[in-house]
C-alpha cells in the first residue's frame, strides 16, 4: 500500500507514538507572530525555561498589528522583538521588514517539500501549497514547539480533491476554495488533511496553490496539501540552486513526497470546474456561497483587498486590470494592504498602487489588521465589508459587522460599482 | 489534576467560533485573568446573556457540532478556564480548540447528538449538575430529581494530558 504526501512526512519525521495514533513528530519550522506567542513566551519565563530548541528554525513577525496602535500591542511586539534578540533568532521581521506571516515566510524561501511547520496562527496551512505538512496550533503546542521542536498529531486521514478541467476567464484560485468549502462544509475535514490535486492545481502558481490551501481551515481541515512539481521548485530555486545541479535533480528529490499512487485516501472528491462561477459568500459561516451573479447589487460600505488569502502580487494585479482608469463608487472606501514589503514595492514599480490610488483607495502597510478586527480597517456596527480575507463570522472585521468572502477580481469589480459585481464583465 | 463537573451552561447551536467566544480585540491582553469579563462576549443567542448569572455559575459548557472553530486562539479555552469553566461537551469539536482544551489540561468530550439533547432538557432545572469523571470515562448529570450517566470516548493522548496537567508538563517530562 503506498502513501499519502502526509503519510510519508509523519513518517519521515517520528519521534515518538505515545499512544495508538498519536504521533509525535520532529519540527522543521516554528512560526511565531506577536499575537499568540508572547504569552508562550512569558509562560516559558514563568517555568525558568527561557529556552529555545533551535533559533535557526524559528521565524518571527509582527504583523497583526503593526506598527504597534497601543500601550498592549507595543508591549506584545516587544515581548516578540526581546525574545527573538535574546536568542538570536536571525529571522525576525520587524516594522519596515514586517509582512503577513503566510505571505512573508513563503517569501523568505524558509518552507520546503516534505516539511513540517506550526504556527500559533490557524492559517498556518497555507504552506501546504510546497508539499508541506503545516498545521495551525494553540499557545501551549507553539510554546512546546519553541522548547522542544515537535509537536503532537493525530495520525492523519487524507481526503482527496480532484480539480479537474480548467477554469473560465475571471475565476481564480479563491473561487475554487470557496466552492470546494461550500461543497465540504465547514468541518468537513476535521481532522483531516486536504490533498488538492488535478489539472486546475498543476495549471496554478504558487500564489494560487497558497490560496488554495490557506482555506483548508475554513473546512476544519488540518493543512491543505499540492504536490511539489516545476512551479514548486521554480519558486524555491533562488533559496536552493546551492543545493542542486539542476532543477530536474531538485525536482527529483521533491517527487519522493508526492502521494504514490495506490496511496488511501478517506475520500476523494470530482469537481469539475470548466463551468465554475466566481464565488462570494452570503452569510457568517465560509461555506455559505452563491455566485457573485446571484449576490449582484447586494450593498457594501468596504472594500478590503489584501490578507494571507489573497495579498499577493498576482492579487494585486488582478484587481488593478479592472480597477485601471476607473474610480471605485463613492459610497465604498477601498482599503489595499499589500502582503508583504516586497510585493508592495514590485506593485509599485509596476504601477499598480498608483493605479489603486487612482482609483481612489486607501493603501496601507503590509499588516493582518483588518481581517479579524483588530487594526487598519475595523468596520463599525452594521457595516458590510466586501473583502479579499479568509472568514466571514459574525463581527469578524468589526463588532455588528457583515464580511463576504470573494477574489481579488470580484472585489475589485465591487469597489467600482458600490455593491457586488460579477467581474467577468471587465475583462 | 483539573476537576471537572459543576452548573451547565447549554450553548444550543453549532458552529460556535473563537471570534464568538473571545473576540479579537481582546487578543492584546499578554495574561489569561485579563481576559475573564470578556467571555463569549459576541455570541448571539435567544435568551443567553454573556453577563448572566448561568455564565457566572457554570462549570461545563453543553454544546452542538464543531464548537470552537475558527482561529488558533488559546485564549478562547483560557477565557472558559479563569471563569472556571474547565469542561466542554459538544457533539464535535475544530481540531485546534480541541486540543488547545487538553494541552490545558482541561476536557474537550464529543458526545452523540442525542446524548447532547438529553443533557439540553436538564438545562431547565436551575439544580442541574454535571459530574465527569475522566478517569472512568464517564459524565454524570442529576437535576429536577433525575439523574442519568453517558460514557465517552476520549483518545488515551488527551486522557494523559489531563491526568499530567497539560502538554507543557507532560512534554517537558518526556522529550
Amino acid at each position: 500500500m503506498g502513501k499519502t504526501t502526509a503519510e510519508k512526512i509523519f513518517a519521515s519525521h517520528l519521534v515518538d507514538e505515545p499512544f495508538p495514533g498519536t504521533k509525535v513528530l520532529k519540527l522543521d519550522v516554528v512560526m511565531c507572530h506577536e499575537i499568540t506567542t508572547p504569552i508562550a513566551i512569558a509562560d516559558l519565563m514563568a517555568r525558568g525555561k527561557d529556552r529555545v530548541f533551535d533559533p535557526s528554525k524559528i521565524k518571527a513577525v509582527i504583523d497583526h498589528v503593526t506598527p504597534s496602535k497601543d500601550t498592549k500591542t507595543a508591549t506584545q511586539a516587544k515581548m516578540l522583538r526581546d525574545w527573538a534578540r535574546r536568542h538570536n533568532i536571525k529571522d525576525f521581521f520587524d516594522v519596515g521588514q514586517n509582512g503577513v506571516c503566510h505571505a512573508l515566510f513563503p517569501e523568505k524561501g524558509f518552507i520546503r517539500p516534505g516539511y513540517t511547520v506550526i504556527m500559533g496562527d490557524s492559517h498556518t496551512c497555507t504552506h501546504g501549497a510546497f508539499g508541506a505538512f503545516a498545521a495551525g496550533v494553540g499557545t501551549t503546542d507553539l510554546e512546546v514547539g519553541i522548547l522542544k521542536g515537535v509537536c503532537a498529531f493525530r495520525e492523519p486521514k487524507t481526503i482527496r480533491v480532484n480539480l479537474n478541467g480548467s477554469l473560465p476567464a475571471g475565476v481564480f484560485a479563491k473561487d475554487v476554495i470557496l466552492y470546494v468549502i461550500g461543497q465540504l462544509g465547514v468541518n468537513g475535514a476535521t481532522d483531516r488533511v486536504i490533498e488538492f490535486r488535478g489539472p486546475v492545481v498543476e495549471a496554478m502558481t504558487m500564489e494560487s496553490r497558497m490560496t488554495l490551501c490557506n482555506m483548508a481551515i475554513e473546512a476544519g481541515g488540518t493543512s491543505g496539501i499540492c504536490m511539489p512539481d516545476m512551479v514548486t521548485v521554480e519558486f524555491l530555486w533562488p533559496f536552493i540552486s546551492d543545493q542542486y545541479p539542476a532543477k530536474e535533480a531538485a525536482l527529483a528529490d521533491f517527487h519522493r513526497w508526492c502521494s504514490d499512487d495506490d496511496a488511501c485516501y478517506e475520500q476523494v472528491f470530482d469537481f469539475d470546474l470548466s463551468a465554475l462561477e466566481p464565488i462570494v459568500t452570503f452569510g457568517y459561516k465560509p461555506d455559505q456561497v452563491k455566485s457573485a451573479r446571484e449576490l449582484a447589487g447586494t450593498p457594501v460600505d468596504q472594500v478590503y483587498l489584501g490578507s494571507c488569502t489573497n495579498g499577493r502580487l498576482e492579487d494585486l494585479r488582478v484587481a488593478a486590470n479592472i480597477l485601471k482608469g476607473n474610480k471605485i463608487a463613492p459610497n465604498v472606501r477601498g482599503i489595499l494592504s499589500p502582503a508583504t514589503p516586497k510585493i508592495y514595492r514590485d506593485a509599485l514599480a509596476e504601477g499598480i498602487i498608483d493605479i489603486f490610488m487612482e482609483a481612489g483607495f486607501c493603501v496601507t502597510n503590509p499588516t493582518c489588521g483588518a481581517c479579524l478586527g483588530m487594526s487598519n480597517g475595523v468596520l463599525a456596527e452594521g457595516e458590510v465589508c466586501a473583502s479579499t480575507t479568509n472568514r466571514n463570522f459574525m463581527g469578524r472585521m468589526g463588532k455588528g459587522g457583515m464580511v463576504h468572502l470573494m477574489s481579488p477580481a470580484t472585489s475589485a469589480a465591487t469597489a467600482l460599482e458600490g455593491v457586488i459585481a460579477d467581474p467577468r464583465k471587465y475583462l | 489534576m483539573k476537576s471537572f463537573g459543576g452548573p451547565i451552561l447549554c450553548l444550543d447551536r453549532s458552529d460556535i467560533n473563537t471570534d464568538e467566544i473571545i473576540p479579537a480585540k481582546y487578543l492584546t491582553e499578554i495574561t489569561k485573568e485579563d481576559l475573564k469579563p470578556y467571555i463569549l462576549e459576541d455570541l448571539k443567542l435567544p435568551g443567553f446573556d454573556p453577563k448572566g448569572e448561568k455564565t457566572l455559575t457554570a462549570r461545563v459548557i453543553v454544546s452542538r457540532g464543531n464548537f470552537g472553530c475558527g482561529s488558533s486562539r488559546e485564549h478562547a479555552p483560557w477565557v472558559f478556564e479563569v471563569n472556571d469553566i474547565t469542561a466542554v461537551i459538544a457533539e464535535s469539536f475544530a481540531r485546534i480548540f480541541r486540543q488547545n482544551m487538553f494541552n490545558c489540561g482541561m476536557a474537550a468530550i464529543e458526545l452523540p447528538a442525542e446524548q447532547i439533547d438529553t443533557l439540553m432538557k436538564y438545562a431547565a432545572f436551575p439544580d442541574t449538575i454535571i459530574a465527569i469523571d475522566i478517569e472512568r470515562q464517564q459524565i454524570t448529570v442529576r437535576g429536577g430529581g433525575q439523574e442519568e450517566q453517558f460514557a465517552f470516548d476520549v483518545s488515551p493522548f488527551d486522557k494523559a494530558l489531563v491526568l499530567a496537567g497539560g502538554w507543557v508538563d507532560y512534554a517537558d517530562q518526556k522529550y
